[in-house]
């Protein structure tokens, strides 16, 4: 029954394909592999729906090398053994010569050694633990800001909001750890002292402990990091607990609209960083595209809440086209190449990778912008001091 | 000492919903000897019955969780006419596996009709807490901790002072006795089943408007309630429940003093520990062999 979803949307693409009268040997298939069920299965769900945004943008506007693309979606069910299963398919039997994938860290760091092994390139379009580009691995190309990227442009910030003491509660997994040792590195060299440092399991509800805890320590601010559904609960039940401290969600997976309609008051007051912020899509370097895709996902009638997620499949599709076109040819190796010549306008800003990680093996890394929303009378607005 | 306080008050209020997710499990595993893979289901479906009734039918928040907890019991009533019925007598692996194919096809149901998008139910209570001191606890937590010892309440008076909770407990100590003393096995394995699921639907239309209700909820709160039911001993109820809020303080207590990241791990090695103390759980009741 898991696997009927995965087989009616593989059916859904294939029933599309031949609609519009395409021959399944003239398609160009790109590989997606994303969370459609399990803990992450929302923003799994989002980041599909705005690949397919792209891929049909792609197809009316010709394609690409004179063929139709084709995205092969498969589940992972957010659960990294399935990542690498879902990886393995889409290379040795749909022949992918590129992927996408696989919105968490833990999925993505999973399926890196698969791409060693077969010599093909992956667009990260989420996944923001600084391990995955530092590791050493050529094929990875990641369109998503790291944790540290992330703290950095934090920085600034620091003084204005005079954070003094910071407590911290994370998802114990990739993401998380990685998240809070940036972010704790960062505060400390500014002078600000670390009070709890409080770890959650990604699938726990309660929270009631670490907040006690979080209370006791007398911090002003809390750094949050994890995804949308959890972070919904701690605004809740932070307010439960008289937590009175100004909580700041990183990660950019918090899509904001969804806590204002689930937390409801308990979300005022709040911060979040955003790597693309659609209530004010004029700020971002290439705005013509952020209408262009915000528009169309309002006429799919799509969640709006799922925006901040969507972004990134579409963008990502783009990248791994671009990929295609500068290679010349669909072939893995090419495509690779070929990645680190390309710049794309894309939501994400100008995306195009710099080299990181041990020389001879570096991975590409893009810069984008990343935003800094608050929350106040259920309302999201740019945070400026 | 005010952080230690308000550990005790959460585990406390906690605990009162281990208990009821606890009791059901253990009532049909002990009458039954059915390993009940569907009861997170069940407590999923009574969150998504919740959300139906609440946030689309605009029923009364109050009304609500009774024709929540009314639908686990006739679910729970079918689960057991359709499937469990027919396995009388099939061994405990065929019983489990056919459990556990319910639980996945219960869950992918959700997700079907529901989707992964978290879903939220407004409650009527006050969003400001209730502040006694320097502790504070939500409305919502304080009412559901109140009609979760009711509901516990109501099950140990089914149980041990009605007609039909003497034919279970019959049928608990020596099933073929009872059938032959003329109670019909059948219908007390379906009452126990829909009572069972009964209260893990309400376990659920609870705590959805506490939490936020998604398909895959249920996983979860099943793995604490097997968790709660083996250490209170198979089949009863007072073990369960005192189990319930055991499991609940060491959770709390554990991740408030030791390591928050290993909330879940703390209460199944105590598990361990009394398991290899006394391995038939704290509370064990003697059943009659031969």
């Amino acid at each position: 029954m898991r696997k009927f979803a995965g087989l009616v949307t593989t059916a859904a693409i294939l029933a599309g394909g031949i609609i519009t009268g395409v021959n399944a040997q003239e398609t160009i298939k790109i590989g997606v592999t994303q969370p459609l069920t399990g803990a992450f299965a929302a923003s799994g769900n989002y980041v599909a729906q705005g690949a397919k945004i792209a891929e049909d943008e792609i197809n009316k506007a010709g394609g690409v090398l004179g063929k139709k693309i084709q995205l092969i979606i498969e589940d992972n069910k957010s659960n990294p053994t399935e990542a690498v299963s879902t990886v393995e398919k889409l290379i040795t039997k749909d022949k992918v010569p590129v992927l996408i994938g696989a919105w968490s860290s833990t999925l993505t760091l999973a399926v890196m050694p698969k791409l060693e092994e077969y010599k093909v390139p992956m667009i990260v379009e989420t996944s923001s633990s600084g391990k995955i580009t530092t590791s050493g691995n050529p094929y990875i190309f990641r369109i998503s800001p790291t944790s540290a990227m992330e703290a950095k442009s934090f920085q600034p910030l620091v003084p204005k909001m005079g954070i003094k003491k910071a407590s911290f509660l994370y998802t114990n997994n990739d993401f998380g750890i990685g998240s809070a040792n940036e972010y704790s590195n960062m505060l400390k060299a500014n002078g600000v002292t670390i009070g709890a440092m409080e770890t959650m399991d990604p699938k726990a509800t309660d929270f009631s402990a670490q907040l006690a805890k979080i209370k006791a320590s007398g911090s002003d601010s809390l750094f949050v990091t994890t995804a949308v559904e959890q972070l919904t609960l701690i605004l809740k039940q932070a307010k439960e607990q008289q937590l009175n401290v100004r909580i700041i969600s990183c990660g950019g997976s918090n899509s904001p609209d969804q806590l204002i309609e689930q937390a409801g008051d308990a979300a005022n007051g709040s911060f979040h960083t955003a790597f693309f912020p659609p209530w004010f899509p004029e700020v971002t370097k290439n705005p013509e595209v952020s209408k262009r895709y915000m528009d169309e996902w309002k006429k799919r009638g799509h969640n709006v809440g799922g925006l901040t997620e969507g972004f990134r499949g579409f963008d990502g599709v783009y990248v791994a086209v671009a990929g295609i076109e500068a290679a010349g040819k669909a072939e893995p190796d090419a495509i690779r190449a070929a990645l680190w010549g390309v710049t794309v306008k894309g939501i994400y800003g100008d995306i195009h990778f710099n080299k990181e990680g041990p020389a001879g093996k570096e991975s590409g890394q893009n810069v984008p912008v990343v935003y800094l929303v608050t929350i106040s009378n259920g309302k999201v607005t740019r945070t400026s001091f | 000492m005010d952080e230690l306080f308000q550990h005790f008050l959460n585990a406390v209020i906690l605990g009162g919903t281990y208990a009821l997710l606890g009791i059901g499990l253990t009532l049909i595993f002990g009458i039954m000897r059915v390993v009940n893979f569907t009861h997170g289901e069940l407590y999923a479906f009574g969150a998504y019955c919740m959300y139906a009734f609440v946030m689309l039918f605009h029923v009364n928040f109050f009304l609500a969780l009774v024709l929540a907890m009314s639908m686990g019991t006739v679910l729970g009533a079918a689960i057991e006419l359709l499937l469990l019925n027919r396995l009388r007598g099939a061994d405990i692996d065929t019983t489990m596996l056919v459990m556990i194919g319910a639980w996945i096809v219960m869950q992918n149901t959700e997700q079907f009709v529901w989707s992964g998008v978290a879903l939220s139910i407004s409650s009527p209570f006050p969003a400001n807490p209730l502040v006694v001191g320097p502790l504070s606890v939500s409305w919502n937590r304080v009412y559901v901790f109140l009609i979760a010892l009711g509901l516990i309440g109501t099950t140990y008076f089914v149980v041990n002072r009605t007609r039909l909770g003497k034919a279970m407990r019959a049928t608990f100590q020596d099933r073929d006795t009872a059938a032959l003393m003329g109670i019909r096995i059948g219908r007390i394995h379906t009452a126990t089943f829909a009572l069972g699921s009964g209260l893990a639907a309400a376990a659920g239309a609870l705590l959805g408007p506490v939490f936020v209700v998604t398909p895959t909820m249920g996983d979860l709160a099943a793995s604490k309630a097997f968790a709660i039911v083996i250490l209170g001993g198979l089949g009863n109820i007072t073990g369960a429940t005192l189990g319930g809020f055991i499991l609940a303080f060491v959770e709390e207590i554990g991740a408030g003093y030791i390591s928050s990241g290993y909330r879940d791990a703390m209460g199944f090695l105590l598990i361990i520990l009394i398991l290899l103390m006394r391995p038939t759980g704290l509370f064990a009741q003697k059943e009659r062999i031969g």
